[in-house]
Order: C-alpha cells, then structure tokens, then sequence
C-alpha cells in the first residue's frame, strides 16, 4: 500500500477535532486548552505540507513556516496571559474562568 | 527599491517603523508616565502621517506578486480604521493616567495592530491575509489583558486569547483546504479555479470556504461565534473594547468583504447562504440578548452583535450597492461606537468608573448636554432618522431588497423595532427617572470625541458630510464591481 494524499488528510483531520475537542470537553486547565490549539496548528501545517508535496507547489511549505513561527508567538503571548490570570485569581482551572456572566 | 512599490505599502511602512522608533523612545526614557504620555502622542502623530501617505495614494496597484493590493476600496477601509484608532487612542489619556497605566508599550501596541489591521484590508493572499490577522492579534490580547492587576481585565485578555486562536485555527484549517483545492494561496487564482463549474460541487472548497467564514465570523463577533464578545468588552479596560469595537471589527469586515467578493465570486449562491443565516441570526441575537442587560458595557456589546447582523445584509445582497452600503454602515457605526464609549468612559464618580446602566438615572437633570448627546446616539443606534443611524439601516437595507432578499430585509427591520426598546429604555432612565448622584466633571479628551461622534451623526444627512461619505463608499465598492459580474 502506497501513502497518498488521502492518508495525510486524515491524519491531519483526526488531530484537528483533538484540538477542538480538547478545548471544549477540557475542563480542568487553561494550559490544555494552549496544548488544544498547538493540535489545531499541527493539524493546518501537515495539511500544507501533504497539499505542498502532492500539488507540486512550494507555496504551502513557505506557509506551513510562517504558521509555525506565528504559532511560537501566540504560545509566549498566551502564557504570559495565562501568568498573570494566575496572579490575580491563583488558579487556572477552566472552571473558575467565571468572573463575567450573562 | 521600485518607488512604486514603496509608494503601495507606504502607509504600513510609516506606522511599522513608527511603532519600532517609538519603542526606543519609550526603552531609552527615564520617566514611566510622561515618556507613556510622550510615545501617545507621538503615535497619534504617527497614525495622522499613514492616513496622509493613504490620502496621497490613487488608483489600483498590487504588489509581492499581488499578495498585497491598494485600492479605493482598502483606502476607505483604512481611513476608517486609523481614524477609529487615533480617537480611541485619544480616549486612554485620562483614563489609563489615573490609574498611572499610561505606559509606553500600549501606544506602541495600538501602532503593531493597526499595522495588521491594513494588512488584513489589503490581503488579497491567504498567507497574507493570516499575517496580518495574527498580527492583529497577537497585540489585541495584550491590550485586552492590559490593566494587569485587574482580574476583569485579566480574564478578558485570556477569553478572547483562547477563542480568537481557535477561530485562527479554524481560518487556516480552511486556508489549507483552499490551497489543496485550488493550488494556490492567491486569491486571483483561487477565483479563477473556483469558477470552473464542477467546482461548484467540490467537497474540498466547501470545507474551506465554511471554515474560513467561521473564522472571520468569530471575528467580526457573528452569532453563533459572538460568545467572546459580552466578556471581553465588559472586562477591557473602556478605551481598549472601543479600540476593539471599532477599528478591530472594520478590519475583520474588510476581510470577509474581500474574502468573499475576490476570492470566490464562482461560488457566490453558497457563501451567500452562509452570510446571511449570520446575518439573521446576529440580528436576532443582538436585539434580544441586550434586553436584559444591566451593564452598559455589555449591552453595547450586544448592540454590536445585532450591527454586525445588518452590516452583513449589504454583503448578502452581493452587488456594487450593497457593498457600498457595507462601507456606509461600518464607517457610520465606528463614528457612533467612539461616542457611545466615549460617553461610557464619562461615566465617573468618586471611586472611578461606574457602568452600570441604573447609574444614568436622571442624568438629563444633573447634565443635560451629556445626557442630549447619549439620548442622541441611542436614536441613530435604534436607527431613527434623520440621524446617522437611519441612513447606516437605509443603504444595507435597499440592496437587498433589489437583490430580492425580501425576508431578509423583513427581519432586520422587525429586529431593529425589537432593539429600539433597550436603546429607548437607556434615554428613558436617563431623562424619566429620578436623580442621582451626578458625575464628575467630563475631561476635556472624552467630550472632543463624545463632540465629534455627535456633530457627525447630527449632521450627516447634509450632502457635504453624508454625500462625500457616500460619494466615497460607492467608489471604493466599485472596485469589486468587475469580479461579481463574471
């Protein structure tokens, strides 16, 4: 059996919904849902990449790099939110992100 | 370099290099709050000098292998979004200097988003498009987040940090998905594959095309992705959820305007299903959600919520005159949005800001200018002519009639009628009820802006001021013109 296209595409679909999964049913901490969305980027960049190599076009591997260097930021950006959330609640468990309601 | 090119990204250029040079005045200055009032009005400078350079640009180039376009329809665009940016920038002075938050970097981090902002309205790329949406981003959340001893300010920073990544994820899932069908991240390219007929019918495209538009519908704050939106423009310090509701909201506008119009004119008939299920259910969200509201912060969200809805229905109609009456409604909507908070950031007693809506009570008796100028924006946000308001509902509303969306041109009127209600109960209570205790003295920065907004809204159906506007609309939509008709 050959490898193709098919198999990267689901490959890379089954870890999306572990993303968005993880950010909906995760109920215990702030940091899964960063983990959640490091999937979801994983899952974009092994699209590009298989769509990159099976359409012979480079374009989604240059693209794949600048989701990747974007998904470097967004996590130091992310913690340093989630450090200090902590410093003023002392607790990062999803269920206590409650102070606005309605 | 090609002085052509330096010309097209000239604006972007000023206000990204500003940005750098402003963070080495604020790195190599002694003085925390004067250097943070300095580098304000320093960037105030640097956001009139790109409006300028923008000003001085004409006609249609793109450049970086067209990734990156210039044309009437973005210069409208970016008008708005710095005009948008310098009030609300206007509008932190005093209120982040009492509580000694007037820092350097929150100039400097307005400057980097609005630089995303423009690349978001000129992307007419995928990978571009991605860019300058993150780096939007990336510097809203910090500015969310800004008043970090606060646990409300906190909590909004995280909020709309977890659910803007999801909704990026979402887009480049979608972005993927485009790139693998059509073989290119362009849109020129993407249009002309999704023209080919048996596209119409492609799994791949469809997957794409529903992914990107629930990612920008997070965005623009469309229902069912609106969930961020209370929370996070209840808990942002007030200048930044103005910064937010204005400029951020036009930018991700101008995304899905080009996104849809440009990239896939082929398959109009199924985003066009898409927009207005938006559509209607924004409405419908933002004219009842606001109802029961008791912070002004929060209803105002909802209110934008609901505006966002009738935006959408000149996107819906899908011709030259409804995306003219998108620009009318976004630019008419950010000069009552900058009012309406500016009045919210007028709300102070001893003790600092109060937001609830009750704390209006009377006010008309203790300050009757604030109260006419509140009572006068709640009008043309109800949509009751001769104000702004009304001529906003007007040019989204005749396109799709001609467009033959008569239903949907029904319910945004019927849920307009049911929105008056809470915009009514807020002049009511202003001008009906008792007394009470009355504000403080308004600061002079706070009363230019609720000024300006009023003078705006008052006196756009003159031709000087509604007409250039409209003038200057219905040229920028023509640009798109050439790509529905194909």
């Amino acid at each position: 059996m050959t490898i193709g296209l098919g198999h990267y595409l689901t490959v890379a679909a089954c870890l999306f919904t572990l993303g968005i999964f993880g950010i909906f049913i995760n109920r215990k901490n702030v940091i899964v849902i960063l983990m959640s969305i490091e999937l979801i980027l994983l899952a974009v960049n092994i699209n590009l990449v298989a769509f990159s190599h099976f359409n012979g076009d480079l374009v989604g591997q240059v693209f794949a790099l600048f989701v990747l260097t974007v998904a470097a930021a967004e996590s130091a950006v992310g913690l340093a939110i989630i450090v200090v959330y902590f410093r003023n609640r002392g607790s990062i468990a999803v269920e206590d992100v409650n102070m606005m309601k309605g | 370099m090609d002085s052509a090119l330096l010309h097209t990204i000239l604006p972007e250029l000023i206000l990204a290099v500003g940005a750098l040079a402003l963070l080495m005045v604020g790195v190599f200055s002694s003085n925390g709050e004067a250097a943070g009032r300095l580098v304000g009005w320093l960037a105030i400078a640097v956001f009139v000098a790109a409006i300028i350079a923008i000003l001085e640009q004409s006609g249609v180039s793109s450049v970086f292998e067209s990734a990156f376009v210039s044309d009437p329809l973005t210069r409208f665009f970016k008008i708005v979004i710095l005009v948008a940016a310098v009030l609300s920038l206007l509008l932190t002075f005093d209120d982040f200097g009492r509580i000694k938050l007037m820092l350097f970097e929150y100039p400097v981090l307005m400057i980097l988003a609005a630089v995303g902002m423009l690349m978001m309205v000129s992307a007419n790329d995928l990978i571009a498009l991605y860019l300058g949406l993150e780096l939007q981003n990336l510097a809203l959340y910090v500015i969310a987040a800004f008043r970090r001893d606060n646990i409300r300010s906190s909590e909004a920073g995280l909020k709309y940090f977890v659910l803007s990544a999801l909704a990026s994820g979402l887009l480049l899932y979608g972005a993927s998905m485009l790139y693998g069908v059509t073989g290119s991240t362009g849109y020129v390219a993407i249009a002309a594959a999704s023209r080919v007929p048996e596209m119409a019918s492609n799994i791949g495209l469809m997957v794409g095309l529903v992914f990107v538009l629930v990612g920008i519908a997070f965005k623009i704050a469309a229902v069912p992705f609106h969930m961020w939106t209370p929370d996070v423009y209840q808990g942002a310090p007030t200048p930044v959820t103005t910064f937010l509701a204005s400029a951020s909201k036009v930018a991700a506008m101008a995304m899905i305007v080009r996104f849809t119009q440009a990239a896939l004119p082929g398959i109009s008939g199924e985003w066009r299903q898409i927009i207005i299920f938006l559509s209607i259910a924004s409405m419908a969200l933002g004219a009842f959600g606001a109802i029961g509201q008791t912070d002004i912060k929060r209803l105002l969200a909802y209110s934008a919520i609901g505006h966002v809805g009738f935006a959408l229905i000149g996107l819906a109609a899908n011709n030259t005159e409804g995306t003219a009456g998108v620009l009318i409604y976004l630019a008419i909507y950010v000069g009552m949005t900058l009012g309406t908070f500016a009045c919210v950031l007028a709300m102070r007693r001893n003790g600092g800001n109060v937001e609830n809506i009750e704390d209006l009570s009377g006010l008309a008796k203790t300050d009757l200018t604030y109260a006419s100028i509140l009572g006068m924006l709640m009008f043309s946000l109800a949509g009751i002519p001769p104000l702004a308001g009304f001529w906003a509902k007007w040019y989204v509303f005749l396109p799709a009639i001609k467009a033959g969306l008569y239903p949907l041109a029904v319910i945004g009127v019927v849920t307009s009628v049911v929105g008056a209600f809470y915009y009514l109960r807020i002049v009511k209570i202003m001008f009906f009820d008792d007394a009470t205790e009355a504000f403080l003295p308004r600061e002079n920065k706070t009363s230019v802006v609720m000024g300006l907004s009023a003078a705006f809204i008052l006196l756009f159906v003159l031709p000087y001021v509604g007409g250039t506007l409209v003038d200057a609309a219905s040229a920028a939509a023509a640009v798109l013109a050439p790509l529905q008709t194909l």
